[in-house]
């Protein structure tokens, strides 16, 4: 993890602790889960931890991988190598929880994003939609969509690795992938981020198991440059 | 009168032909189907490792069934299990149904479709409209590609 966050809460009663409680949860998740960190709880797993040991979060995020594995036929599955890498559920998780904490602070118009992944609520500073651009994988300072959204989340996936594939390291920016990006639009930003992961895993078949999925929408770019959509996607469109 | 009688006699020679199709062209999938007469239901628990595909197998063409209700073993489709039940009858398999099918989650769902559903297709345009937000997935793998550039300075 350690990805850069963003966040935006409108209005004036936007505090600077309403924005240190979401940059401390994130560092906490980024402390347990990342397994960039030799000393973060996953990091301690993947060396053996026994499982008495584990944290009752742990075995609940751990859980939720499971059952997110079955869900999708085995295609989001966190294990490469015998070591456990639940970032592709948790970093959804984590900013839906964080976003649960500021709703609860009574915080209504606002979005959080973490690594391209996005949570947003009601309005934006214009009191319309959140207007949310979909990043051109190939010219990253390009946007190719727009869609609008008011309680949706919103994520993209397009890492290197794919399933157990791990790209070629003499040419580290060409993964070995059949399609360059996946934005899924669903209810939240747990359920968008982890079928995005898996769907991501599945090809070019991903788009079509999206567009089986109830609640669900996607946007896919493959490696030509050209974009298939799901039959709904375009109701998200911005006017 | 005659003429009735007639047409009711091709229309129901052409009934009957066109079942005798359907029964011939029935499509047989999955479980293996018992050649022996002894058994008239099984029904294991066991489910096989492989994913047994549709279609049929080379034993049909040769076996003649006994009449009777057949409960295949459950088999693993990857997806979820399969189960079929079978019921011959006159020496012809008369009913197939699924006792089980992978039909409660979402990726058998798509694989049971008989064909992919046409999605619409663009290529992709710059758009410059003003957004709040942007979605991507490059902040992965600009961290990796840093990651990974640092790591290989330590390997030289």
């Amino acid at each position: 993890m350690g990805m850069p966050i963003s966040i935006e809460i409108v209005g004036s009663t936007a505090s600077k602790d309403l924005f240190d409680l979401v940059y401390d949860y994130f560092t906490y998740v980024d402390n347990t889960y990342s397994t960039y960190k030799s000393d973060s709880e996953i990091s301690r797993i993947n060396r053996g931890l026994p499982r008495q040991q584990w944290s009752a979060e742990m075995k609940e995020v751990l859980a939720m991988c499971e059952k997110t594995k079955e869900e999708t036929g085995g295609y989001f599955n966190i294990e490469h190598s015998g070591q456990l890498d639940p970032s592709g559920l948790v970093k959804g998780w984590a900013i839906q929880q964080a976003a649960e904490l500021l709703y609860k602070r009574g915080v209504k118009d606002f979005y959080i994003e973490a690594g391209g992944d996005i949570q947003v609520r009601g309005h934006n500073a214009q009191s319309k939609p959140w207007q949310v651009g979909i990043r051109n994988p190939f010219r990253r300072q390009e946007v190719i969509k727009t869609i609008q959204i008011h309680t949706e989340g919103v994520a993209t996936s397009g890492t290197y690795i794919r399933g157990q594939h791990i790209y070629n390291p003499h040419h580290p920016d060409s993964p070995i992938t059949d399609i360059a990006s996946l934005t899924v639009i669903g209810p939240n930003i747990y359920e968008a981020d982890r079928f995005a992961t898996a769907a991501y895993a599945m090809g070019k078949k991903g788009i079509v198991f999206i567009e089986n999925l109830k609640g669900f929408e996607a946007y896919m770019v493959d490696n030509h440059k050209q974009a298939t959509l799901t039959s709904g996607f375009e109701r998200y469109l911005a006017t | 009168m005659k003429k009735i009688a007639l047409s009711l006699f091709v229309l129901l020679t052409f009934v009957i032909y066109s079942l005798q199709q359907r029964h011939e062209n029935a499509p047989l999938v999955i479980a293996p189907l018992p050649k022996t007469s002894s058994q008239a239901s099984s029904s294991a628990s066991s489910s096989s490792s492989q994913p047994t595909s549709s279609g049929s197998s080379s034993s049909q063409t040769t076996a003649t069934y006994k009449d009777g209700s057949y409960t295949g073993s459950v088999a693993d489709a990857f997806y979820g299990n399969i189960q079929v039940r079978v019921t011959v009858s006159g020496g012809k398999i008369t009913d197939v149904a699924f006792l089980q099918y992978p039909n409660d989650r979402s990726n058998s769902i798509f694989i049971n479709q008989q064909a992919m559903p046409l999605l619409k297709q663009e290529a992709i345009q710059a758009q410059t409209n003003h957004v709040d937000i942007i979605s991507g997935a490059t902040d992965t793998s600009m961290a990796f590609n840093q990651s990974l550039a640092a790591a290989l300075t330590q390997a030289i």
